[in-house]
């Protein structure tokens, strides 16, 4: 259980949010939605401790995420709006490192598993990804979803540079992890295709 | 899945950064091509009589790494800010300071090691022989690792700034003096047949506290910058 | 409370001033140039005092989350480098007469050329970043690691001055002071500290209104802060 405690922020001299309070269930997604510069991403860095709150706190469980830090950051697959995947190694190369570190140890073959199943045929999974497109990366850094084993799920703007049918597969992925009794939130200005009992929606404004 | 072991996580961050610098040669070739344009520049300037190429021998090739080591530092956090692995690096569940001490060891191997390994060579233009070449290798393998520890302060503080190549210089070259003082100073009294032990326990001191403190600070400036 | 402070710096540095300059005899071994030590040694020891106040401050406001404390280490800079330059320039004047060299790469000297490098940095730093918070943030870590640095400093370019002997001339073997001379220093120390306390709180007054005047909805725990300083 993910939850948010009065929490305020401000960058710069500009007040975002102030006083949000949230709870996330397991199985259930949360829906981050409002204007640009509303302080989604903010949000959700907060969420993932990347950004010190100015007021309030998160907890995991009943505990503030600042004192768990490693071990919450064990709980979590957080897939920020860069896709943290490096231009001069191939899609296979960055998934097996970056699962590696964030603490899942994938063999090669769930790694190609993985790729497929977010629509990435098998000939470009050994290309540097710096030819790749924006979608086609996108989907790599995806494709950690795939893989992941944490139970909870920070993602900003997944379906960005996405197509329709990579679009349905995600969305499908996020469907089995929250049957599977994991927690998503999501920052997106598109609207997540799963059944509203799944969904609670945040909106963010001034 | 249970988590992996710190020594696995650390093998990761190495070997991927390694494994980056062998993809993209050119970056290393570069700080390595200066380090030898700005030593050669000093025999055209100075002028070619051995015995004074001799005296400024350990001082300037030993400016000439420290600045080849400031070159590189922009690569040490830079690209990984830019596409986002930085900040995955702040999730992952192990203490951030290891994790950075595991970069900045991966980094000294690709730009302070070259640095190393062909300073016998511009030794030899310079003159130097024997026990006193010997001495260049060593204090250079026990104070550049110092030089990227330091470095990688400054370069996390400077991430994302603008004008950051330049301040970087102006943040840690105060910082270099004393490894600039043992090292060149070690090969210096060794030609002078005191010998350079004593410079060199120093020199290692400075390592052992920069390997001890500068991932702890490298760290929280990473954590500042990336809020 | 500041032009309180102003007043007691102007006297104890006019009071410095006429001991140091008048009343105090004749060295007699460095003559009348030697008075430039009433000015130099307490700049000298101003200028690394007030980096070890600011990097306190940076300390407190880096473990407290403490906006207040970020803006005192603004504020000192600027004076910690006006009193670090002050005691350059003067330790040359020094130097010319007394080692026949405007600059002696002594190991107090080199280790002050160093000190205002690193004032300098900290401040280039923080003007550098846009964001307030993270300029705060990062510049208090740039202090706290030169705070760390400068005995290092100290003490490495202590050892490189023995091993190139010959190479300076010791400060350390000035003669002993008579009472008038300690009289003065103490004074114009008293007089400096009086001056920084005056210059830094209204500077510091100044950067809180800066800030608070680009936050229009300020909270009024920050303007209590103000109070406080005033």
């Amino acid at each position: 259980m993910l939850q948010a405690v009065s929490l305020s922020c401000r960058r710069g001299d500009r007040r975002l949010f102030s006083g949000v309070n949230v709870t996330v269930q397991p199985g259930t997604l949360l829906a981050v939605v409002g204007e640009n510069g509303s302080g989604k991403t903010s949000f959700l860095r907060m969420l993932c401790n990347l950004l010190a709150p100015e007021e309030g706190a998160v907890l995991w469980h009943g505990v503030d995420i600042r004192r768990l830090k490693e071990q919450y950051y064990a709980q979590l697959t957080y897939i920020g709006h860069l896709n943290g995947i490096k231009d001069d190694l191939t899609a296979t190369e960055n998934l097996l490192l970056t699962a590696a570190l964030t603490g899942d140890r994938p063999s090669e073959a769930s790694v190609r598993d993985a790729l497929e199943a977010v629509g990435l045929k098998h000939r470009i999974h050994h290309l540097p990804t710096r030819v790749l497109s924006q979608g086609q990366k996108r989907r790599v850094a995806l494709a950690r979803l795939w893989l992941s084993t944490h139970p909870l799920w920070l993602l900003d703007e997944p379906f960005t540079s996405l197509d329709q049918a990579a679009t349905a597969l995600v969305t499908e992925r996020l469907r089995s992890h929250l049957q599977s009794g994991g927690l998503a939130v999501v920052v997106t200005h598109h609207e997540v295709a799963l059944p509203s009992e799944m969904v609670q929606r945040l909106r963010l404004d001034g | 899945m249970s988590r992996p072991g710190l020594w696995e996580t650390l093998r990761g961050i190495i070997w991927r950064d390694v494994l980056l610098a062998i993809r993209r040669r050119s970056d290393v070739a570069i700080s390595v091509l200066f380090l030898v344009i700005v030593a050669s520049l000093f025999p055209l300037g100075v002028g070619p009589e051995p015995a004074v190429l001799r005296t400024i021998a350990a001082g300037v090739l030993w400016v000439a790494a420290l600045l080849a080591c400031l070159l590189s530092l922009g690569r040490v956090f830079t690209a990984d800010y830019l596409d986002g692995v930085l900040e995955q690096m702040l999730l992952i569940p192990q203490p951030l300071p290891v994790l950075v001490a595991g970069k900045v060891f991966a980094h000294w191997v690709v730009s302070g090691l070259p640095v190393v390994l062909l300073s016998p060579l511009l030794g030899l233009q310079f003159g130097l022989e024997g026990e006193a070449l010997g001495m260049l290798v060593l204090s250079l393998l026990l104070g550049t690792p110092t030089l990227s520890m330091i470095g990688s302060i400054g370069a996390a503080l400077v991430l994302g700034v603008r004008g950051s190549g330049l301040l970087v210089a102006l943040l840690v070259l105060p910082l270099y003096v004393p490894v600039l003082i043992f090292g060149a100073g070690a090969v210096t009294s060794s030609m002078a047949g005191i010998g350079g032990e004593a410079n060199l326990s120093l020199l290692g001191a400075c390592l052992v506290l920069s390997v001890f403190f500068a991932p702890w600070a490298t760290a929280s400036a990473l954590r500042i910058a990336l809020e | 409370m500041i032009p309180w402070f102003g007043t007691v710096a102007a006297l104890a540095i006019a009071v410095g001033l006429y001991i140091g300059l008048l009343v105090a005899p004749t060295d007699f071994q460095q003559g009348e140039a030697y008075r430039i030590i009433f000015v130099h040694v307490p700049a000298a020891w101003m200028s690394m005092f007030l980096y070890v106040v600011m990097a306190v401050w940076a300390a407190v406001g880096l473990g407290l989350n403490a906006r207040l404390s970020f803006m005192m280490t603004q504020a000192i800079a600027p004076t910690g480098a006006m009193f670090t330059f002050l005691a350059l320039l003067t330790g040359a004047m020094w130097g010319k007469p007394t080692w026949g060299a405007w600059w002696v790469w002594d190991a107090r000297l080199t280790s002050e050329l160093i000190l205002l490098f690193q004032y300098a940095g900290v401040m280039l730093l923080r003007t550098s970043i846009d964001d307030q918070r993270r300029a705060d943030r990062a510049s208090g870590v740039c202090a706290l690691v030169g705070v760390v640095n400068i005995p290092i400093i100290y003490f490495s370019v202590q050892w490189w001055n023995t091993l190139h002997q010959g190479a300076s001339v010791s400060m350390t073997a000035a003669p002993k002071m008579a009472t008038v001379m300690l009289t003065g220093m103490l004074l114009m120390t008293f007089g400096f500290w009086m001056y920084s306390l005056a210059v830094i709180l209204s500077r510091a007054r100044c950067v809180i209104l800066e800030r608070e005047s680009l936050q229009l909805w300020s909270k009024p725990s920050s303007v209590a802060e103000v109070a406080g300083v005033r």
